[in-house]
């Protein structure tokens, strides 16, 4: 058994550390080291997206980061988007559209479109679906996903102006 | 839009926040394989290199003296099945075939075949010990083409098949074969319907083996306890069938498993059939510890059951003024590794969309050396959508009728007898059809060079089967509705929205939760379009039982004969018109006699059938064979959309994996019968980036079989897709696409050979 390695992070803006192996990943560390299971598991190969965390400012699929890669870094990931029992814009435009059928690929995009929406508050339809389009959804076809991040940024610069 | 009147609902046809919203957008929610369970152990398979070969040996030695390995099985441990033929809930299946399906005995049937299975201290272990257990093989030759595997001279996948027939005769039963099943249906007289045609369209179309693509792998998380009960927790779209395959595998009582069903991602008929359970279940009962088995993306498409490829030839006749006089069908269906394609139904769903006086249908399950098809979203009758419907369209360019009118004019409606048999009761064929010709999008001229419209149409029989809910008042006026139908995309709400407005209360006053296998009465499972629609049934029961206690307590509190007393508006009314609303009499109930339970079931036979029409706009790149779809309509009959949001998300969804499966996704072999591209990436489902906005219209012909009118709407909008794009891929550049998909290397193809 190979020996395992302590990471220091800050995830969801709380300091932590976690055991490792070497060939673990960020996504195994999440889940199995963390408990944190709101990052989802869909192709472990960087395809769908599923997996997707916001890492020192900058969307990642977790699959394809390593876990000790994480040393000093600043995550985010879907259990640190709401405000304590405040829905962030976008996880209340999705629910208030209808945005998620069996919603396996929710957390991913969700974390996607947070950091699309960080970046650029006034996307386009097309540099929405370009944005999202490492992420796939199976279940809606995305017409409503992609409502819901026009929704909730509109929200969100209503807010801010 | 609704097409008839219909009454107006306080709770249904409004759009509440799903009940489970919050759980899935924050992370909370817990699928399958995101349980914990103290001790638990993880496993890893070991796969079939080849498509076809025989197992000479299998030697673990090496596995199980890795430390950290808890336990190893390979199909020595599972009890034999014998001939037996098992009703599952959806169907019956030979056992002997799902279990060999499960862990392969004496041979391997295709490439990622189980053969061997370990459980250890961690995945990483488990993973290097699978790949110490030595198997040998003798290789077979591989049958890899459904024309192929039908002729006398092909190797044998299952020496125990016997071709069964149905409707037809002069089958050879005597020797093993691969053809499972010969299905034929006639209606009328064939001859004498195409001697009446003035025009007639001859087509043969071919389309390739795809995958439901769910995002969640399929997981299985088992507890064999000391105590000879066995708990598995799971994605499923079935508990109780889940419950009835584990138990008939592992040959235990069938209540020493307890399903509980976890948040399931994805499933589209595809999370029917089990897999992992009983490997998973045996790995505890040799460890005993609970361990848990997950898929990889590779293992899911290769090994898992995708919808087969196929091989149809259509025949259809007309008169000049377009009436449809008849049509002939020869359908070949890969089975995959086992019997049960869904060829049956596809020759069900052939013409089922129009009043055809004379017809034939011929239909063949035949394996192939490719992993066992499943269901894959209205299975069977988007293969022949596609046929059928471009060939419709061929032949109303023949005529000179415009493909809308000609559907408008031979649409199946109320009393239509289908080839196989069943005559329709009300339906919104002809209603979808005049939805979609009315359509903004319709009575839009399309412009632009290589730009072109298509439209389609398509059938789904929808199920009923059996459900069952337990509805428990609460004090504070709330009702706790607990139910067996796993939720896949959102109706739990749907049926707690039918329980709240029988009972006139909000749906917000309804808390529905998906319970396991011991806690609520038997139900089927989530597919065939059926939950809405039957659970839903169960629910308005259990809401009628609660009414009927209710108006003995209020009875109670009024000093009156029950009889005087009635349910209505969301409270009681009694003789002197006295009235106590539902939450007043819900706080009562501690001094009127304590808990009030509701229980509600169904078992419908059918429903009324779910059809749609689609517009499509698509542009060609004639270089590059790369179609871009440019704009999408869905006109549906949804009967009573109970949630419009839900409704109109089914039809997207489909819609967007029907033009997946027009214009990119295929299973590609290579000669020896590996999939070449068993990833997302080279995969290729559509992403936000492939598609536009999905317009959707919902016609409303209520369903006389269920109390609101509702009517399935999960599987029918991927049946019309691959056609209504390939119309308009003619319109475009003129040519007609007789092969699925329609990629660009196979469009090109075509263009340069008409350029020739």
């Amino acid at each position: 058994m190979s020996k395992k390695h302590v990471v220091s992070a800050t995830i969801n803006g709380d300091e932590v550390e976690f055991l490792c192996e070497a060939r673990d990943t960020l996504l195994d560390a999440l889940r199995n080291s963390l408990g944190m299971t709101g990052t989802k598991e869909g192709c472990s190969n960087g395809n769908c997206g599923a997996c997707t965390v916001i890492m020192n400012g900058q969307p990642v699929v977790s699959c394809l980061v390593l876990a000790m890669e994480a040393e000093g870094a600043n995550l985010e990931t879907i259990e640190g988007v709401a405000c304590g029992s405040e829905l962030n814009e976008i996880q209340s435009a999705f629910l208030e559209g209808a945005a998620l059928q069996c919603g396996i690929c929710t957390p991913g995009i969700i974390m996607q479109a947070k950091s699309l929406l960080a970046a650029n508050p006034d996307p386009s339809e097309q540099e929405i679906r370009f944005c999202l389009s490492g992420n796939l959804c199976r279940c809606t076809g995305y017409d409503k996903i992609v409502r819901a991040v026009q929704a909730a940024a509109a929200k969100k610069r209503s807010v801010a102006s | 839009m609704a097409t008839v009147d219909k009454p107006k609902y306080k709770v249904i046809g409004t759009r509440p926040i799903r009940h489970d919203g919050v759980d899935k957008v924050t992370g909370r929610a817990k699928y399958g394989a995101d349980i914990r369970l103290t001790g638990m152990l993880f496993a890893a398979t070991l796969r079939s290199p080849h498509s076809h070969a025989k197992i000479l040996s299998i030697d673990t030695s090496k596995a199980e003296a890795l430390p950290g390995v808890r336990a190893v099985v390979t199909s020595q441990d599972f009890p034999e099945q014998g001939d037996r033929v098992v009703e599952l809930g959806e169907g019956a299946a030979n056992m002997r075939h799902l279990s060999a399906n499960v862990m392969a005995r004496d041979k391997v049937l295709y490439k990622g075949h189980v053969v061997a299975a370990v459980a250890a201290d961690s995945m990483h272990i488990a993973e290097e010990a699978a790949q110490l257990i030595d198997v040998q093989y003798e290789p077979l030759p591989p049958v890899l083409d459904v024309l192929q595997a039908m002729q006398p001279d092909s190797p044998i996948l299952n020496e125990d098949i016997r071709t069964e027939s149905l409707g037809a005769s002069g089958d050879d039963n005597s020797q093993p074969t691969n053809i499972a099943m010969h299905y034929l249906f006639e209606k009328g007289n064939l001859d004498e319907g195409f001697s009446q045609a003035d025009v007639i369209v001859e087509r043969e179309y071919d389309t390739t083996m795809v995958h439901q693509g769910y995002i969640e792998p399929h997981n299985a998380t088992a507890l064999w306890n000391a105590d000879g009960k066995v708990t598995v927790w799971m994605s499923t779209q079935g508990s109780f069938t889940a419950r009835q395959q584990t138990a008939e595998l592992l040959r235990i009582p069938v209540s020493h498993v307890k399903v509980v069903p976890m948040e399931i991602g994805g499933g589209f008929g595809g999370k029917i059939s089990v897999y992992l359970p009983p490997v998973a279940a045996m790995l505890s009962k040799k460890s005993g510890r609970p361990v848990q088995l997950v898929m990889s993306r590779t293992q899911v498409f290769e090994a898992t059951g995708p919808t087969p490829g196929s091989h149809i030839k259509i025949k259809i006749g007309a008169k000049k003024d377009g009436t449809l006089v008849a049509g002939d069908a020869w359908l070949a269906f890969e089975a995959g590794a086992y019997t049960g394609s869904p060829v049956g139904m596809a020759c069900m769903c052939v013409f089922a969309c129009y009043d055809l006086p004379h017809g034939r249908v011929e239909g063949f399950d035949v394996c192939v050396n490719k992993p066992r098809t499943n269901a894959y979203r209205a299975p069977g009758s988007t293969h022949v959508a596609f046929a059928v419907e471009t060939a419709i369209d061929e032949l109303c360019e023949k005529l000179g009728v415009n493909p809308l009118d000609f559907r408008l004019k031979n649409a199946a409606k109320e009393g239509t007898r289908r080839v196989d048999g069943p005559v329709f009761p009300r339906i919104g064929m002809w209603e979808t059809v005049d939805a979609i010709k009315q359509s903004a999008h319709y009575q839009t001229k399309l412009d632009g060079k290589f730009r072109g419209r298509g439209v389609a149409s398509g059938f789904w029989f929808n199920a009923g089967m059996k459900s069952s809910v337990t509805a428990t008042v609460n004090l504070d006026g709330t009702v706790s509705l607990v139910e067996g139908s796993t939720d896949i995309g959102g109706s739990r709400t749907g049926i707690a929205m039918q329980l709240a407005e029988t009972l006139g209360i909000a749906a917000e006053a309804v808390m529905p939760t998906i319970a396991d296998t011991d806690s609520v009465g038997y139900t089927d499972v989530t597919g065939g379009s059926r939950v809405t629609f039957a659970t839903g049934i169960a629910a308005y029961e259990a809401a009628k039982d609660i009414q009927r206690q209710l108006v003995q307590r209020a009875a109670i509190l009024w000093e009156v004969d029950a009889a005087q007393v009635k349910y209505e508006d969301g409270g009681v009314v009694g003789p002197a018109n006295q009235k106590i609303s539902f939450a007043e009499l819900a706080a009562q109930l501690h001094e009127t006699g304590g808990a009030v339970i509701g229980n509600g079931t169904s078992s419908a036979a059918n429903q009324g059938g779910a059809f749609g029409t689609h517009c499509v706009d698509v542009e060609v790149d004639p270089e590059l064979g790369k179609v871009q779809v440019l704009r999408y309509t869905i006109a549906q009959d949804a009967g009573t959309a109970i949630h419009p949001s839900y409704v109109e998300g089914q039809m997207q969804g489909g819609v967007v994996q029907g033009i997946g499966w027009a214009l990119n996704e295929e299973y590609c072999y290579d000669a020896d019968g590996r999939m070449a591209n068993p990833t997302f990436l080279d995969y290729r489902m559509p992403t936000c980036f492939d598609v536009p906005m999905i317009d959707t219209i919902i016609v409303e012909v209520p369903d006389p079989q269920h109390p609101y009118g509702v009517r399935g709407v999960g599987e029918v909008p991927i049946c019309p897709p691959p056609a209504a794009i390939a119309n308009a891929i003619y319109d475009a550049v003129g040519v007609r696409m007789q092969t699925l998909p329609m990629s660009p290397p196979k469009l090109c193809k075509a263009i340069l050979a008409q350029g020739n």
